[in-house]
């Protein structure tokens, strides 16, 4: 069975009069130990996707089968434990809490699982030399650079071992040295540690990372592809064909 | 157009506004509610010497209304300010929009404008409102008949409260033009994007600050406590100042203090949300030092304030059934009388007035004064000029004499035969003394002059008293009084044997009794017949004087007189500590409730934060609950601990008031921080709750 499987989902928003369909019938499924790239330019429904897969947003029909768990039926409480337990988050602009230091950031996803200290110390240090960021651990986000931020963000995304890590623009504030950096770690992630990942983006180096890429297009899925055993330029060829028929502009693409 | 972009203004940012309303309508009725006192007071039906209480009362409170409107506009300004920083955004928009800074100034008028007129007519309602309450209270207070009463708008009050407010919100209007006109387009637009710096301070020098901090407040507080008595101004406002900024900055320490503290204790420290909230709290104290500071001293103001009061009004009521035993005492120190055609001089030749017995004097003109008393005692002191307080204080002298600068040492002693002194204590139901023929016995209680005397008794030194060498009973004085009064204000009578008083040395003559009444109109009858019998008398002796002119010296108290006098000191005392304490304790709640809102809607994102990553709002509750709890706490915790130390010098100087129940008026002081305080703390919760619930569309 699949590690999240998506039957149908759909999502409205607006009343009567104006009604938008931010996600129209998707439906598709991921396997454990996969890393999942969706594509789409601005507005596509993208974010709305992932937004319903975190439970942070609700969807208006269908269902999300994660681990056996049907997410949309969790509510309160749950719904919680289930974010906290299952799924680990990476966003675009770190969100990392200004007050705490690296450390302290990335040991919060841990005390909050009222994990022993001494657990989390060893946590913290392993997931800390993976990612190369040991150097930058008392330091407060306003003294890392933008590359740093983010891999502390990733640290404390996969540190409790989520079932499934959701990445939304990880990217995007980064210079193209960070951003290979970092796309250099989640590669490592899913390879060694068995990370499942699934990643929206609009860039389509950061996509040719994965291995698989779903294409949006206003709500839809438009076209899907699998790396397979192509060198990664020709899987970004591959996904530069498909972003122009998507109709792209090329600033998109790039 | 732009009175609708204001009102929706208002309506937008109604949560930031709720505690800034709040505030000026509870601070426009309570000012109201004081200034209406003295009208409302007029429709009841009090007793001459009460109306002039209240119009003493009136006075005053006329007078710490310009204080407490000037503490009120501070913190008016100060909020609006702190408002003003919170939209800067929003000002930005409006500049880029191409609307020029005029009118900006002019869009922030007409919301102050709203908000002040909004606040001005639910202040002034509610205010009426609860000025209905307080009539009650000041009948109480004056024990006035309600039965007159209606209710009452105190069209002065309501003046001077527009016109008080009326001004601020000027000033408030002028305030924010003026920071308009000062804007830079980036700087708002990047407002809120600035980094915020933490620095964790340097332990060590932290360590070493709150320790230096804590021996300066030891220093202070033992200041107070022990040696009040001996306190100069200087030294007084030195330890204050010392106390001050000990306070300031045991808070700038405490921040980083607290932070290592728990940091240290790490299963703790990282435990659920536990490090967020202490870094929150460390964050919020070190950039909220200075008002931590102020609010904490406003606090310490308060609390002592609040107690005294209801103390010195506790104490009092106590004190006139202990110290007024009695219904009526004449005093008459004597007479004199001089040629007309002479010049007056007001003394006789030997320097005092003339020893008359006022009974027997009533007596030559066929008047029985002590007919309407059931029981009476007539007596009379003695004085040796020799015998002054001087002599009493035998070798001590010249160490008292150092430190009490102010005292007279000159006067007589007052001297009182046991027999008399006896016969007095009966009347009063009081215990009686017993004598040796070489012995006196002092009695005393106002506790600054027991103190200097005990020291002397103590020495058992023998002392020369009309002309007889006598020593004390005992090695110190014995509680006692002879004067109604309504505090122990009995500086020191001395008690000695029937055998050595002399007449030659008779003082002032004294007549104490209790009336003959059964019923309350009984009494009053009484009253007012001994009052007048004692005029006319004194103008019978006025008038047949032989062509001579007569100076009479007498004091004349009545029971009903002194419980007046109490009861209107009392409701005065009671008035102005609560204006003060209700004003600063409003002033404190929304200083700190408006830093807290603040820090919640800057610190949205991270809640947003905490709860993508799964954790559950129960325990996000919790870390606020515990932020702003500590928040509050620890200005009061500092400001109770200021309070014990300060209520010991408050004590010594409430001594003549008594301060037997201070426990009592301690239970009413907290419950009324409780109610106000802990009112802001809640609301600030269950607001900050809100805000940081935020919405998803954001």
């Amino acid at each position: 069975m699949a590690l999240l499987e998506i039957k149908n989902i759909e999502k409205y928003y607006g009343n009567k009069s104006s009604l938008t369909k931010a996600i129209d019938d998707i439906s598709f499924s991921v396997e454990a130990g996969e890393f999942v790239a969706i594509m789409g330019a601005s507005g596509s429904g993208k974010t709305t996707l992932l937004n319903c897969v975190s439970t942070i947003d609700r969807v208006t029909a269908g269902h999300i089968l994660l681990d056996g768990t049907d997410v949309t039926k969790l509510k309160g409480k749950a719904l919680g434990q289930f974010r906290r337990d299952k799924l680990g988050f990476i966003f675009q602009d770190f969100n990392l809490l200004d007050t705490l230091t690296a450390y302290e950031n990335i040991a919060l996803a841990l005390s909050v699982q009222r994990r022993p200290v001494r657990q989390i110390d060893e946590a913290v240090n392993t997931i800390a030399r993976q990612l190369g960021i040991t150097d930058v651990l008392q330091k407060y986000p306003y003294q890392m650079s933008g590359g740093q931020k983010q891999r502390v963000a990733s640290a404390r995304a996969v540190v409790t071992e989520p079932k499934l890590v959701l990445a939304d623009e990880p990217t995007g504030a980064l210079d193209s040295k960070s951003a290979r950096l970092l796309l250099d770690r989640f590669h490592y992630l899913n390879r060694e540690h068995g990370a499942t990942i699934l990643m929206v983006t609009h860039d389509s180096f950061t996509a040719s990372c994965a291995s698989r890429v779903l294409f949006i297009k206003d709500g839809k899925i438009f076209n899907e592809i699998s790396r397979g055993d192509d060198s990664r330029k020709r899987f970004f060829d591959k996904i530069i064909d498909v972003v122009s028929l998507l109709g792209g502009d090329v600033s998109d693409a790039l | 157009m732009l009175f609708k972009i204001s009102l929706s203004n208002i309506r937008r940012s109604f949560r930031d506004y709720t505690i800034y309303f709040f505030t000026l309508v509870i601070g426009i009725s309570v000012f109201y509610v004081f200034n209406a006192i003295g009208t409302q007071a007029a429709y009841m039906t009090v007793t001459k010497s009460r109306s002039d209480i209240i119009a003493l009362l009136k006075d005053l409170l006329s007078g710490v209304s310009v204080f407490v409107s000037i503490v009120l506009g501070l913190l008016i300004v100060y909020a609006s300010r702190f408002l003003m920083k919170r939209r800067k955004r929003e000002f930005a928009i409006y500049l880029t929009l191409g609307m020029s800074k005029g009118t900006i100034s002019l869009l922030l008028l007409l919301e102050t404008l709203l908000i002040g007129m909004g606040s001005l007519a639910a202040g002034l309602i509610a205010g009426v409102g609860l000025s209905q309450l307080m009539s009650a209270l000041v009948a109480n207070l004056f024990e006035a008949d309600m039965s007159a009463y209606r209710f009452t708008l105190s069209g002065e009050a309501v003046v001077k409260t527009i016109l008080c407010f009326g001004i601020t919100y000027l000033v408030v209007m002028l305030f924010n033009s003026f920071t308009v006109g000062k804007f830079k387009l980036i700087d708002l637009i990047q407002s809120d994007k600035k980094a915020e710096r933490l620095y964790l301070k340097n332990p060590v020098l932290c360590g070493a600050i709150f320790l230096a901090a804590c021996a300066a407040l030891g220093y202070a507080y033992r200041t107070v406590s022990n040696g009040a008595a001996y306190l100069q101004p200087t030294e007084f406002m030195v330890t204050v100042g010392v106390g001050a900024v000990a306070t300031f900055l045991i808070f700038w320490s405490a921040a980083g203090l607290l932070l290592r503290l728990a940091m240290a204790m790490k299963p703790m420290y990282f435990r659920g949300l536990n490090a967020f909230t202490f870094r929150q709290i460390s964050s919020k104290i070190s950039t909220t030092v200075v008002s931590m500071t102020v609010i904490c001293l406003m606090l310490f103001v308060t609390i002592c304030t609040l107690s005294a009061a209801f103390s010195i009004r506790n104490s009092m009521n106590d004190n006139i059934r202990s110290f007024c035993p009695a219904d009526f005492e004449l005093e008459y120190a004597g007479e004199h009388s001089e040629e007309i055609s002479g010049e007056p001089s007001g003394e006789t030749e030997n320097g005092k007035w003339l020893y008359t017995d006022v009974v027997k004097k009533c007596d030559a003109y066929d008047y029985d004064i002590t007919q309407y008393f059931s029981e009476y005692v007539h007596f009379h002191t003695y004085t040796d000029s020799s015998f002054t307080l001087e002599k009493s204080l035998g070798d001590s002298f010249k160490q008292i004499e150092n430190q009490y600068s102010f005292i007279r040492y000159d006067t007589p002693e007052d001297i009182v035969r046991l027999s008399d002194y006896n016969a007095l204590m009966q009347l009063y139901g009081r215990e009686s003394l017993t004598l040796e023929n070489d012995e006196f016995i002092v009695v005393c209680n106002f506790q600054s002059m027991r103190d200097i005397r005990d020291a002397t008794l103590a020495k058992g030194t023998a002392m020369e008293i009309l002309g007889h060498t006598l020593r004390s009973k005992y090695d110190e004085c014995l509680d006692g009084f002879i004067d109604l009064t309504s505090q122990p204000l009995n500086a020191g009578i001395f008690i000695v044997p029937d055998r050595i008083a002399d007449e030659s040395y008779a003082d002032t003559d004294l007549l104490i009794g209790k009336y003959a009444a059964q019923t309350d109109e009984e009494y009053a009858v009484i009253e007012a017949r001994i009052l007048k019998d004692f005029d006319n008398m004194r103008a019978t002796w006025a008038k047949e004087n032989d062509g001579r002119r007569i100076t009479v010296s007498y004091r004349l108290d009545t029971k009903t007189n002194i419980v007046e006098a109490t009861v209107g000191l009392g409701a005065i005392v009671t008035f102005l500590g609560l204006y003060i304490g209700l004003v600063f304790l409003i002033a404190c709640g929304a200083i700190l409730a408006l830093k807290e809102l603040s820090e919640s809607v800057n610190s949205l994102p991270r809640y947003l934060m905490l709860r993508k990553i799964g954790v559950e709002e129960h325990d996000i509750s919790c870390s606020l609950f515990v932020q702003i709890g500590i928040f509050f706490l620890l200005p009061l915790l500092l400001a109770c601990l200021h309070s014990v130390f300060g209520m010991k010098f408050g004590m010594y100087m409430l001594e003549m008031f008594g301060t037997s129940k201070l426990t009592e008026s301690v239970l009413i002081t907290s419950l009324m921080i409780l109610l106000i305080y802990g009112g802001y703390f809640l609301i600030t919760y269950l607001s900050s709750k809100t805000i940081i619930k935020g919405n998803d569309s954001d």
